[in-house]
């Protein structure tokens, strides 16, 4: 077996790319920007840290039923979306 | 010392009601533990029932709270009835009739209906995916004792501290402290919250349970049709709950702690608690309504003698079904003040609910088209389901138009619908479920005779009770008054639904005298088929043995053993071998008790008691971490003794 299939490309990559999305999170704070935009990062680099941690380090799509995880883990992601979404449509944005 | 015992106090005793369920209460108790010292029975208690791990027997006792709170709610219900019979009744206060219509929407929806349908799922499902248990029968017994004592926590607040009396839906800022200053609130955000947390591990339970442990051969679309529903079920329960968890946890801190979640002022929102209430409440509904349709399905094709009609869309119905519960929670507070907008949205998504539940509905007709159709007492409860729901679907669909709901808001126009879609969505179907499955369990069928009777009184008595208030409503009495002049008019109309009222108590305790009658005189094992059903679970022994198969089915349609009977498809293939049985473990049930006391510490304020019992949790989840229990082996010989009981002599004349 050859270095190449040793070496954990994967893991490295995804270690690095979880720090980067964390400093960049952190950019929030070093930075005088607008609530709006602060949120805006935050919520973007949140959802590909947890896509990373789903792909890189619990290897949701490796197995033979990642058919079944996919589809549950869309199914929540919809669910708190509609969620979060709908609170905020009919508790803000649509209130009058 | 007074003062310190006066916090247990009921805030308007001297009510000679209250003292009198005081004094029962106690009575009972005391009678319940003589009774088992006198009889011997406390071994037999503890070794058969409360250490149990057994799918079947925690199903048993899951129904039987669901009968005893179905009595506390009925109970609830007449003193409403009886109190709103007449214009200007004096028999309850105001207080009262709050606490009364408050405990009456909680044990009816968390403690009876809930109970009911898990306690069937309990006994069934295994069975029917020929299983030998559920995935984690240690968790399924700790889901039991939480419900239990998260039940009866809520219970005893009548009698000690004060009932909870802000509405089922408890909605801010009545909640509060501020307008509540009782315990009883403390009790209703703990409670339902001990109860809430054993629905959700349940909930887990049987996805894993149905997903992994069907028999060889059952795919998912050759599952019955009540499996269905009960993983779909199951999958909203585990995507619901968190959101009451949430919510309840939240209350808890505003009414103990002091923060201000849904205050009206220093940043809280009191209208959020009604949001996330009901994003939670709408797909409970689902939560209770599916599960019927699953229970409907078998017996509706058990009993036209015809395979389900449309099974696939059946299937696809139930999965929209269940994505369309999540989207339509602001209809329940259209009046609230959001725009056109919002408004327009949630109905067109609550107006959409009524195309899956249709199809449903057509798909049952067409099952029994042409079908020959035997008038059993279940198939009664179904067909009285079929047209009665019709109305509470319709009205919903009346209801779901936002700008004609500001008419029928919070009138007995809705208390109607939602009566006439949970009583024949989920009272009768759980009715019915229970007829049908009770040989199944105890080895011989309830009185048909009395069963018909109890049938009628019910469904005719329903009538009576809930369609006036359609009329009521109309004209404009509001849900929730305790009592009303003379000059409006709603004084006849009402006292027809007290009497409807009588007509339901009446239906009720004919079920209960059907169960006494039938255990002592109906006869025993007459056959192990006895409606000559299509599904799994009739394949194997009434009552059935712990093991539940002797040898593990093999399936090849969605109807095994029906095609094992008319075609004679071979279903148990192979010969015995030792059976891997889970242990028993007092642990669930003590941990109940320690989260009973821990609840009622806390809805109290008593703070160092009640961390020496969340301490006393932790203590037990830390035993079971690092407990070995490897369970045990039934072996060949047990096995064959068993089934030798049961008049099966040999393997070969089992597999004949």
């Amino acid at each position: 077996m050859g270095i190449k299939q040793l070496f954990p490309v994967k893991h490295i990559a995804g270690f690095v790319f979880s720090l980067v999305l964390t400093l960049v999170a952190l950019l929030v704070l070093a930075f005088d920007m607008p609530a709006k935009t602060g949120v805006v990062i935050l919520l973007v680099t949140a959802f590909m840290q947890a896509g990373i941690q789903l792909v890189m380090f619990m290897h949701v799509g490796e197995s033979e039923d990642r058919k079944s995880i996919y589809t549950s883990v869309f199914y929540a992601l919809f669910i708190a979306v509609v969620t979060i979404l709908g609170t905020l449509l009919t508790m803000i944005w649509g209130y009058e | 010392m007074k003062e310190y015992f006066s916090r247990f106090a009921v805030p308007d005793n001297g009510e000679p009601m209250i003292i009198a369920s005081q004094i029962l209460i106690v009575i009972v108790s005391l009678g319940i533990i003589v009774g088992l010292t006198y009889f011997k029975k406390w071994k037999y208690l503890w070794n058969e029932w409360l250490t149990t791990v057994d799918h079947k027997r925690i199903g048993i006792m899951y129904i039987l709270s669901a009968l005893l709170m179905l009595f506390r709610g009925g109970v609830d219900a007449l003193l409403m009835r009886a109190q709103t019979s007449m214009p200007e009744n004096g028999l309850l206060d105001a207080q009262h009739y709050n606490e009364i219509f408050t405990t009456h929407g909680v044990i009816m929806i968390l403690f009876m209906a809930m109970p009911f349908i898990i306690g069937l799922m309990n006994v069934v499902i295994p069975l029917q995916i020929g299983a030998r248990d559920v995935a984690f029968p240690r968790l399924n017994a700790l889901s039991f004792w939480l419900f239990f004592f998260g039940a009866m926590l809520f219970n005893i607040s009548f009698v000690i501290g004060g009932s909870p009396d802000a509405g089922w839906t408890a909605y801010f800022p009545l909640a509060s402290t501020e307008f509540s200053e009782s315990v009883g609130m403390n009790y209703y955000a703990i409670a339902i919250q001990i109860a809430g947390i054993g629905t959700l591990m349940t909930g887990i339970n049987f996805i894993v349970t149905i997903l992994k442990m069907r028999a060889p051969g059952m795919t998912l679309m050759k599952m019955p049709m009540f499996t269905w529903s009960i993983l779909i079920t199951n999958i909203i329960i585990v995507f619901a709950f968190p959101v009451l968890t949430v919510a309840l946890a939240l209350m808890t801190m505003d009414r103990l702690f002091g923060t201000q979640f849904f205050t009206m002022s220093n940043g809280g929102m009191d209208m959020l608690w009604a949001n996330l209430f009901w994003v939670w409440g709408h797909p409970e509904v689902y939560i209770v309504i599916l599960p019927a349709f699953g229970i409907y399905s078998e017996i509706i094709s058990t009993f036209a003698k015809r395979n389900l009609y449309g099974y696939k869309s059946m299937v696809f119905s139930m999965v929209a079904i269940s994505a369309l519960s999540f989207l339509v929670w602001a209809h329940h507070f259209y009046t609230m003040g959001h725009g056109a907008m919002v408004n327009g949205i949630f109905s067109i998504t609550t107006m959409a609910i009524a195309v899956p539940t249709g199809v449903k509905m057509f798909n049952w007709l067409l099952t029994l088209y042409k079908g020959k159709i035997e008038f059993k007492t279940p198939m009664l409860w179904a067909m009285a389901f079929i047209p009665i729901f019709l109305i509470g679907g319709v009205t919903g669909v009346m209801l779901a138009m936002a700008s004609a709901d500001y008419q029928y808001h919070n009138t007995m126009f809705l208390v109607a619908h939602f009566h006439y879609v949970l009583i024949p969505g989920t009272v009768f179907a759980v009715l019915a479920g229970f007829t049908y499955w009770w040989p199944k369990i105890f080895g011989f069928s309830l009185s048909e005779k009395i069963g018909k009777w109890s049938f009628w009184f019910i469904a005719i008595s329903f009538n009576v009770t809930f369609f006036p208030m359609f009329i009521t409503g109309l004209n404009g009495q509001a849900r929730r008054m305790y009592t009303y002049s003379e000059s409006t008019g709603f004084g006849p109309l009402n006292f027809i639904s007290f009497i409807g009222a009588l007509g339901l108590a009446v239906g009720f305790v004919l079920i209960v005298y059907n169960i006494y009658w039938s255990t002592r005189y109906a006869p025993r094992h007459v056959t192990e088929d006895p409606w000559d059903a299509r599904s799994l679970e009739w394949a194997t022994h009434s009552p059935v043995p712990a093991y539940n198969f002797a040898v593990t089915p093999v399936v090849e349609s969605t109807q095994a053993f029906w095609d094992a009977k008319e075609k004679g498809t071979q279903l148990f293939r192979g010969k015995y071998e030792p059976i891997h049985m889970p242990s028993n473990s007092g642990l669930p049930f003590i941990m109940g008790v320690l989260f009973f006391f821990f609840g009622f510490c806390m809805v109290f304020g008593m703070w160092i008691p009640s961390i020496i019992f969340g301490l006393a949790i932790f203590a037990c989840m830390m035993y079971r971490s690092f407990e070995h229990d490897p369970g045990y082996h039934i072996s060949v010989e047990e096995i064959k003794e068993t089934e030798k009981k049961y008049g099966v002599n040999s393997h070969e004349n089992q597999l004949a």
